[in-house]
């Protein structure tokens, strides 16, 4: 198990390296620069500023030199927000970003491993019809429109909780943007384990633990839950990559000022050296929470930890 | 699915005749059968063909454009005795016409994503496959290193580079993601016939492998690759949509579901309906084309039943 996981630590390593060399190759061979539409600029000035921040260079020493600063933890200036440099800027957006991005896997998995076991042990038309249009639901109602909605319901309509925005220490602001990342994820996890369970009450040893006269709580607890969970903590990954780009649109609705809006105002600014730290580290971040996924089921599947 | 070869009495009239080979009945011809049985499938495949419809014909139908103003009429609540039925903008656009001028742009610019991340999809996959060894392993490596990144995030990298608003561009970047899914399934099949006496046979016979890939390979694989474009379809409106709401994709005064339903959040506190309208055509959409491929899948997969 261990020997494992270091090997896959240790593959981590080349994966990050290919991440960056190809973003860095699409992003600087890309027609436009990003001082293209900077308004009354001589083409003395701009020469200037292109020096300054190393773009006069050909691009194999720009390359190096990057890998040389990333090696030190330096994603380099941001070209449009000019008193920052991107280290600054993931470390003011990222704790909340973070925050948000935890508290929305661990609600939707508490909330969808109950919901999904009690869906499998009492079945019914009523059931399967709510589960059935959950499923649908949750394939048609994206994030960018379940944030709008709850807003209007609890914001504008209700007034229980905060439109939108963020203050520091006021936890009600996050209640929104919560609910919205979770919804989805919940909706897929409950349908995921509630399938899952039900294949497995169904298998030989489920029906030979009944014939040893163990009571249906003990059969579920000792027998049945652990390998029914197992597709559950296989589709974290998956999980992980939703809440990432989820987290986009949900900073995008509800204004709150984490590393989302960062890289969607880098993109929109061609702010190189932003979006590259951004697209690096939210990389690094969905390889390592991947590899805990991975290392969650190896925990719950015995069949793959010897391998 | 557009296009009918024999009515299905006459079809049902054969099958149940003993002496006629069943030749007619395939792949396909069995699928259309069982899709039509489906009450769920083909209620979603007409209010499709109802939106479609809708969407093509609202330039030719309506007295206003996309991006005609009425100075009359800003910010009108909807109305069904009013000018316009769902309601203005701030700008006095009517939301209807421009609701539908969104559904048009997502479904074409989807539909060409999907055609182009397919098309490249089968051909990797089927070179990969058939190639075999350190090609296949450099070609698929690739892939995995795609995917190992969020895909949106490429997307998000690519439009950053051209030019905002290029609907081409736009849609090569959706496209660009898409294929990797496909690449697999290919290479797992393509992988599995390779294996197969008809293809040892073709090989021993000469043939090129091109005409191999071409004649062989690609025709085998078109029943997996037709289940998995009917998910890719939806999932493309979603991305495209995800893009425009976040002011990476289609830009104003161009409507798109994304970007009506940004501008529509904005405005949520003084006119819902600016929020509401966008938002269900997109639900709805995105429910019809879930329902029908989810049909169409279980109607070429009788494995399932």
């Amino acid at each position: 198990m261990l020997k494992l996981a270091l090997r896959r630590v240790a593959a981590l390593v080349p994966t990050l390296l290919i991440i960056v060399t190809v973003s860095f190759a699409i992003i600087r061979l890309a027609p436009g620069g990003p001082f293209d539409e900077e308004q009354g600029v001589s083409p003395e000035v701009r020469a200037n500023l292109e020096r300054l921040y190393g773009l006069d260079q050909p691009l194999p020493v720009q390359y190096l030199r990057y890998l040389r600063a990333l090696a030190h933890g330096d994603f380099g200036p941001s070209l449009r927000q000019r008193d920052f440099t991107v280290s600054e800027l993931i470390a003011r957006g990222l704790p909340l970003s973070a925050a948000l991005g935890l508290c929305a896997i661990a609600l939707a998995l508490i909330t969808a491993i109950p919901a999904g076991i009690a869906a499998a042990l009492w079945r019914g038309p009523g059931a399967d019809l709510s589960i059935a249009a959950v499923g649908a639901l949750g394939v048609a109602l994206p994030s960018f429109v379940i944030g709008p909605l709850l807003a209007l319901v609890f914001g504008v309509h209700l007034r229980w909780l905060p439109v939108a925005g963020w203050q520091a220490g006021a936890p009600r602001y996050l209640v929104l943007p919560v609910l919205t990342l979770a919804l989805p994820l919940a909706a897929a996890l409950s349908r995921l384990t509630r399938a899952s369970l039900l294949e497995v009450l169904r298998t030989p040893f489920v029906r030979s633990a009944r014939a040893r006269g163990l009571g249906e709580a003990r059969v579920l607890w000792h027998h049945a839950l652990r390998p029914a969970l197992l597709p559950v903590a296989s589709y974290l990954g998956p999980a992980i990559a939703f809440v990432v780009t989820g987290s986009l649109v949900v900073e995008a609705v509800f204004g709150l000022p984490g590393t989302g809006r960062y890289l969607v105002q880098g993109a929109i600014d061609r702010d190189y050296p932003l979006v590259m730290g951004m697209v690096i580290v939210y990389g690094a971040l969905t390889l390592l929470l991947n590899l805990l996924a991975d290392l969650a089921c190896g925990w719950l599947d015995p069949g793959t930890r010897h391998e | 699915m557009s296009e009918e070869h024999s009515p299905p009495s006459k079809m049902r009239d054969f099958a149940g005749a003993a002496v006629v080979a069943p030749a007619r009945r395939g792949l396909w011809s069995d699928a259309r059968r069982r899709l039509r049985g489906n009450r769920a499938a083909s209620a979603a495949l007409a209010l499709l063909a109802a939106i479609a419809l809708a969407a093509l014909m609202a330039p030719a139908l309506s007295p206003w454009g996309y991006d005609s103003l009425d100075w009359q009429h800003l910010a009108q609540p909807p109305s069904l005795t009013a000018a316009h039925w769902l309601g203005t903008d701030r700008l006095g656009r009517d939301l209807l016409v421009r609701t539908l001028h969104g559904v048009r742009l997502s479904l074409v610019l989807a539909v060409l994503a999907s055609a182009v991340s397919l098309l490249i999809g089968v051909l990797w996959g089927a070179v990969a496959g058939l190639a075999g060894g350190r090609i296949d392993g450099a070609m698929m490596r690739f892939v995995d290193v795609l995917y190992s990144l969020p895909y949106l995030f490429v997307v998000i990298i690519l439009t950053t580079l051209f030019t905002r608003g290029s609907l081409i561009v736009l849609a090569l970047a959706l496209a660009a993601v898409g294929w990797l899914t496909t690449a697999r399934i290919v290479r797992a099949q393509t992988l599995a016939l390779k294996r197969r006496e008809f293809l040892e046979a073709a090989r021993a016979l000469g043939v090129p492998p091109h005409s191999i890939l071409l004649r062989h390979i690609v025709p085998n694989v078109l029943g997996q690759v037709a289940v998995y474009a009917t998910l890719i379809v939806p999932q493309m409106i979603l991305f495209e949509s995800f893009l425009s709401f976040l002011g990476l994709g289609v830009q104003e005064p161009q409507a798109s579901l994304g970007n009506l339903i940004f501008a529509g959040a904005q405005e949520m506190e003084s006119a819902p309906w600016m929020l509401l309208v966008p938002a269900a055509a997109l639900v709805l959409l995105l429910l019809c084309l879930n329902l029908f491929g989810d049909s169409l899948r279980d109607a070429l997969d009788p494995r399932e039943h």
